[in-house]
């Protein structure tokens, strides 16, 4: 068993400098790595270029770096409920590159299984293709997009092991997996961190090979964005 | 009557079939899942990552790491499964599901379709709507015949910023069904006491009206 258990956050982020590239996983501020968030808040690392689904919202998630200027860039599908984003963006203080989910998603597991680029027909014929390679395919135009470079993925699962073995729960699972083995430090942060040999191996959804550092979060706020209910008959 | 949004989503309904996979958009395409007939077998995908949706939770159940694309919470039925957004968007691009339902700023008479950014005034991003209209044969537009400034929604090239092309087949509106052929829109209901003349006053793209048309039945 190689061991990848660092003691926190601090030990997991070490290497992280101003200017690099992140992956964060996340949907909304479901699943995402709020420990390792907070760490970057705290290390105040700048210039960041971020890959991440969502941008967060004002107080929570990503809206923290934004809040404190941190990012240079970010790369999403959707950024909607960020004053903050949106106030930035138009003035042009941030650049946001906006792709679309499933080529945002297709692009974190292309660099996780070393495929350089694809083809897929979402976005040709809008702004979204434009400049890029475009290919008729069974009578269907697809275009070019490229798998993602980045330094550093930041993921959150539900439980791991030492060996950097992760299990996730529910939709908290969303882009964290594609995300694992996708730039060249992958740091997991999990709920509850295990010894070797507990976790079911048949149970495993993604392999420790994709993870270089794991620790378990302190603590886990797991913030709802949208409270939706029905009554009780 | 125009119909309200909850009826446009009640028509739409039908359109759903026993056996289909469907994703549904956010706003009145979320609707549509409360009033599928309940003879037939369907499950609903939500492209974050789940495929099984159920109602929201009761107050007290809600689980942060159980929500739909819409970050709502939510609740999975029996035999419901969980999977990552790169699986996720297989089942999108993949065509394994079978119908796609989701709102709109514009709509053109040839199916292209605009529901993603506002040039200066509003840029929330595409989420998964570029990769669903590219990929998905079946495509129901649900939105209102009109802009909340009375400008039709219906025209002859979408002047916002286009999320896909020649994609869109179907459009329920508060005023009519419609399919997009290779000539422009077909007018194929009209909402209950809604008049030919009112749906063409309120398209501004090629409207085709062949024959009677019949009053939607909800």
């Amino acid at each position: 068993m190689i061991n990848k258990k660092v003691p926190s956050a601090t030990e997991a982020l070490q290497g992280v400098r101003d200017g690099m590239t992140l992956m964060l996983g996340g949907f909304g501020l479901c699943g995402i790595p709020e420990n390792s968030i907070n760490r970057l808040v705290e290390l105040g690392v700048k210039e960041l270029t971020c890959i991440s689904n969502n941008a967060g919202v004002d107080d929570f998630g990503l809206g923290l770096l934004l809040q404190k200027r941190q990012i240079k860039k970010m790369i999403s599908s959707y950024v909607g409920e960020n004053d903050e984003f949106e106030r930035q963006m138009l003035s042009g203080e941030l650049e946001v590159d906006l792709v679309p989910q499933g080529s945002l998603a297709e692009r974190c597991r292309a660099a996780q299984a070393g495929i350089p680029a694809f083809f897929t027909p979402a976005g040709y014929g809008t702004e979204v293709g434009e400049g890029k390679e475009s290919r008729d395919f069974n009578g269907k135009m697809h275009i070019l997009e490229h798998a993602f470079e980045a330094d550093f993925a930041f993921v959150k699962a539900w439980k791991g092991d030492e060996a950097g073995n992760l299990v996730f729960k529910g939709t908290a699972r969303n882009f964290n997996p594609v995300m694992c083995g996708a730039a060249k430090i992958t740091v997991a942060e999990v709920e509850e961190l295990v010894p070797a040999g507990e976790l079911d191996p048949n149970s495993i959804h993604i392999p420790g090979i994709f993870v270089q550092r794991i620790y378990q979060g302190a603590a886990y706020e797991k913030r709802i964005e949208q409270r939706t209910v029905r009554k009780r008959q | 009557m125009s119909l309200t949004k909850e009826q446009i989503a009640q028509r739409i309904a039908k359109e759903v079939k026993d056996g289909y996979y469907v994703n549904l958009g956010i706003g009145i395409p979320t609707l549509v899942a409360n009033f599928v007939r309940d003879d037939i077998s369907v499950e609903f995908q939500s492209e974050n990552g789940v495929l099984g949706m159920g109602p929201f939770p009761y107050e007290g159940e809600e689980d942060p790491d159980i929500i739909n694309a819409g970050k709502q919470t939510i609740t999975t039925l029996p035999g419901a499964s969980f999977f990552d957004s790169a699986m996720s968007f297989s089942m999108i691009r993949g065509q394994h599901v079978h119908l796609t339902i989701l709102g709109a700023m514009e709509v053109a008479e040839n199916g292209d379709i605009a529901n993603w950014k506002i040039p200066g005034k509003m840029v929330k991003g595409m989420g998964g709507a570029m990769d669903l209209v590219a990929s998905a044969e079946n495509i129901i537009v649900a939105m209102m015949h009109t802009n909340k400034a009375g400008d039709s929604k219906l025209l002859d090239r979408c002047t916002l910023p286009l999320t896909g092309v020649g994609c869109v087949k179907k459009i329920v509106t508060n005023l009519a069904v419609l399919e997009v052929s290779e000539n422009g829109f077909v007018l194929k209901e009209r909402a209950p006491g809604v008049s030919v003349e009112e749906i063409q006053d309120a398209t501004l793209g090629k409207l085709i009206v062949e024959g009677e048309i019949p009053e939607m039945i909800l």
